[in-house]
């Protein structure tokens, strides 16, 4: 769908503005970045400072604590399974080490399991690698090029990302094996875009101070995800991959040892029971609960099951009141609602425009200063630009890049959105994106240690499902970095535990039946809700109505 | 204002106003769905709930392949359902899955060369020619090309050519030859990446800087320090210019390695 004649009218003014701000940017001037106490003051425009969008944890080891009304519900919810009617004495697998999810984490936590001499299953809810790594395209952080970087940088960047409220022993982690960790991928032929002699190309993203996102084209994550997954799939013998078999729940022995999960297969419908000596949880985000209605840019099986499932095990959690926005998400067309617009356009030179085209932002603050900028501007000031079906965006402005670095620029750099435009007939080296702010990112997530050690013996957890590493906000590329750096601690730390600390012991869901008695006894209304949710439901509601037994049974027995 | 294109509600809001219909053929069966909707949303308006077919949502996992034809047409189209927006009377199949095999082997012992490819992969000579895998690529990729560069050995090239697959398995499932290209495309992807690509030199001296325990009095200083402080730390810190040139380098060098 190409721009309607009122958008075209409103590219015009944008068109006006253009030549000096692309005279600024030769210049080397930027719009002035915000201090830190004007930064405070903007964040009132953050969804997270809605109060109504955010309840108490009213049961398990979190409890008063307040974060998005969306997981709370999932939290205020019953198990899938029945624990009186399960029996788990008789196990389908049995295994050293069992990881729930497939995407960068889990994946690299099963060749570092391996390397340490495990045998390992890999259950994950869609196909291997249907996973938010996979989408990832602007890059990964990582201080190499220490004449003029080092993990002492990053460290500081990251921590004034997170507001300082970061974990400083995770955040050291991060850094510093943030080298090991690129080397590891390039050494299993991970194409990262580089100079002819060898040396990386890297960038700015919001937040940095140094030049250290890498990357591979403008599909950084899928490059990873893709080979981590072929490496994984030359070890088939170590590493067996269960597809369409999501876990929900974990499984505990009367020692009080994780011993592997229940898993549901989405096809045949049976529960299968996989016992672990240890189990990692690598479940990646939330995005697809929509808080707050907002759209998102995460993938389908986004839906918050890991943090679910070991909350009900006793974990806690953390640094769940942030959820991050993406400030560039697409808004126009339709088709592409919520989809991420990649913080490379704007390193690349890229300025934001309000409706007059005129600069508002300066275009590298931190996600949430960017995010809460836009909303601001739209919702305060009055000067984003209307979208049919009623909705507001403001322009990001795409063609000023080929005028800075050259004509074919976008084509070559940004070749998938270029295309994903071009099937809408919006030519995006011509014409600017409109773009709102988009879910984004589960800054927060389950408590660990910086050995992914949860507090539950022999449950590990890494990446998007974690929290602490990025506090309050995650800067770009951090992530892709912790899923790699976490994601291998995690697989090398579960295969130590499995081979000297492991407790047999029966099976149980005890841990379930208890949650069920506390949500009982707090009064807690679940309103027939199970969780984990699995997949969201985005069917026709008129359809949904006639569909009658799905009332009693839900689309996902 | 709510921003959110798939929540329920937003459903409702769309079949209260007039909404162009067209009329679309899932797996035959006629559904009427809204002329602005993909194809993957087009199923689900139709009230299916996927569990196959459908990763990303945004065009890079591969998980949503499918063909499609119009009733007056010889020719089978194709597209990935999330990206493609629905045309009156498209007769749309979604092939989520499609049997490959895959060669296993250690990235490490190999040659970056045409005959690693060929042994890994001996089907590849089959190929005719026939060009049915370029036509069938929703990314718009010159698949018979890089099948031909592997062939002829530059891996370099094959590599290049390939580098936006995202692994549908569309061409796979119409090649006449039954070659898994993409399986062959991330094998020469992996062994470009691993063999001809030079390494990088400051990558592998930032790892031994690490090890060496280069940084360590630095970081143990930021996490002792008081937040007031770390904050006027964070505030000073001098940042590289966007668009300057590679070599550029801050007045202050601590804790970076200047020789
Ligand atoms: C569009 C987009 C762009 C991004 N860009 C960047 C970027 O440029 N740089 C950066 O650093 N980060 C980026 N991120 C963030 C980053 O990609 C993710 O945070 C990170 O990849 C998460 O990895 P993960 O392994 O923890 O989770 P995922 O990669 O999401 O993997 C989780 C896996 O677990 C599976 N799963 C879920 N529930 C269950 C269950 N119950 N049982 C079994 N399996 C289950 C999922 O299906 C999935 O396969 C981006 C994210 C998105 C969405
Ligand atoms: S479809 Fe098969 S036979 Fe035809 S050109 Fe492609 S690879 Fe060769
Ligand atoms: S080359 Fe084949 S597998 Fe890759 S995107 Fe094109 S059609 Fe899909
Ligand atoms: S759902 Fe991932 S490409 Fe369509």
């Amino acid at each position: 769908m190409a721009y309607t004649p009122e958008l075209r009218k409103l590219i015009k003014r944008v068109e006006k503005t253009r030549p000096a701000r692309v005279e600024r940017k030769k210049r080397g001037e930027e719009f002035p970045a915000q201090s830190l106490k004007e930064r405070e003051d903007i964040l009132k425009y953050h969804p997270d400072f809605k109060d109504e969008g955010r309840s108490e944890i009213r049961v398990g080891p979190s409890k008063g604590y307040k974060i998005s009304n969306e997981i709370v519900e999932l939290l205020h919810a019953k198990s899938r399974v029945s624990p009186d009617l399960l029996d788990l004495s008789n196990p389908d697998y049995e295994i050293d080490i069992l990881i729930i999810g497939g995407g960068g984490a889990g994946t690299s936590a099963a060749l570092m399991a391996r390397e340490n001499g495990a045998k390992v299953i890999i259950a994950t809810k869609l196909r291997h690698g249907d996973a938010n790594t996979m989408m990832a395209e602007g890059g990964i952080q990582a201080a190499t090029k220490n004449r003029k970087d080092s993990p002492y940088y990053h460290y500081l960047d990251a921590m004034g990302g997170g507001h300082f409220t970061n974990v400083p022993e995770l955040v050291e982690t991060l850094v510093n094996d943030a080298p090991l960790a690129l080397k590891w991928l390039e050494s299993l032929g991970t194409m990262f875009s580089k100079f002819d002699d060898g040396r990386l190309k890297t960038m700015h993203g919001g937040g940095t101070s140094r030049r250290r996102m890498h990357y591979a084209g403008d599909i950084t994550g899928a490059e990873i995800m893709r080979t981590i997954r072929d490496e994984a799939r030359n070890h088939k013998d170590d590493i067996r991959v269960l597809e369409f078999s999501p876990a929900v729940e974990l499984i505990v022995n009367e020692k009080g040892h994780c011993a592997g999960a229940i898993l549901y297969n989405l096809e045949t419908e049976e529960y299968i029971i996989v016992k672990a000596k240890a189990t990692i949880i690598a479940t990646g985000g939330s995005g697809r609960l929509h808080m707050q209605n907002f759209m998102t840019t995460n993938h389908y099986g986004a839906t918050a099951d890991g943090l679910i499932m070991a909350y009900r095990a006793g974990v806690s959690l953390n640094f769940l009141h942030t959820v991050q926005y993406h400030p560039t998400g697409a808004v126009f067309p339709e088709q592409a609602e919520g989809l991420l617009i990649t913080e490379k356009f704007r390193g690349a030179g890229a300025n934001i425009v309000n409706i007059d085209g005129e600069q508002f932002v300066y275009e590298r603050e931190p996600r949430d200063v960017e995010a809460s900028t836009i909303i601001r501007e739209c919702k305060g000031v009055g000067k984003g630009v209307p979208i049919p079906a009623g909705k507001f965006g403001v322009w990001l402005d795409s063609p000023m890049i080929d005028i800075l670095k050259g004509k074919g620029t976008i084509r070559k750099e940004f070749p998938g959105k270029w295309i994903l435009f071009k099937r809408y007939d919006i030519d995006i080296t011509k014409d600017p994106m409109l773009i709102y702010p988009t879910l984004h990112y589960q800054n927060g997530g389950l408590e660990i240690n910086s050995k992914c050690e949860t507090s539950l013996p022999g449950l590990y957890a890494g990446g998007e499902v974690s929290g602490g590493i990025h506090g309050e906000n995650r800067l770009m590329g951090n992530s892709l970095l912790d899923v790699t750096v976490f994601g291998r601690i995690a697989g090398k730390a579960a295969a130590g535990y499995a081979k000297t600390k492991f407790r047999d012991g029966k099976l149980t869901l005890d841990h379930v039946t208890k949650y069920h008695k506390e949500l009982e006894k707090e009064g807690v209304d679940v309103g027939g809700r199970v969780s984990p949710m699995l997949l969201p439901d985005y069917s026709n509601p008129e359809v949904r109505e006639k569909q009658l037994t799905t009332k009693y049974l839900g689309t996902i027995r | 204002m709510s921003n959110n294109s798939d929540s329920k509600k937003k459903n409702k809001k769309q079949s209260e106003t007039t909404l162009e219909m067209v009329p679309v053929f899932i797996m035959g069966k006629k559904y009427d769905v809204p002329a602005t909707l993909t194809i993957q949303k087009a199923f689900e308006y139709a009230g299916y709930q996927l569990v196959r077919g459908c990763g990303c949502r945004g065009g890079i996992c591969g998980a949503c392949g499918t063909v499609y034809r119009f009733p007056d047409s010889y020719r089978i189209e194709v597209g990935l359902a999330c990206q493609t927006v629905v045309k009156p009377n498209m007769y749309i199949s979604q092939i989520p899955f499609f049997p490959a095999n895959k060669a296993v082997y250690d990235i490490e012992e190999l040659e970056p060369t045409g005959s690693t490819v060929t042994a890994l992969y001996p089907e590849i000579f089959k190929c005719v020619g026939c060009g049915t895998c370029t036509r069938s690529c929703p990314m718009d990729i010159d698949v018979m090309e890089y099948i031909s560069r592997a062939i002829r050995g530059d891996i370099a090239g094959a590599a290049e050519l390939s580098f936006d697959c995202v692994m549908c398995g569309l061409c796979t499932a119409r090649c006449p030859s039954e070659l898994v290209q993409y399986n062959i495309g991330i094998l020469t992807r992996r062994l470009y990446g691993r063999h001809i690509a030079k390494r990088a030199k400051h990558l592998e001296d930032a790892v031994e800087n690490v090890k060496q325990k280069k940084f360590d009095k630095g970081i143990k200083k930021l996490k002792k320090m008081d937040i007031d402080k770390l904050k006027a730390v964070y505030s000073a810190r001098e940042t590289e210019p966007q668009f300057g040139p590679e070599e550029w380098e801050p007045e202050n060098k601590d804790y970076l390695i200047t020789e």
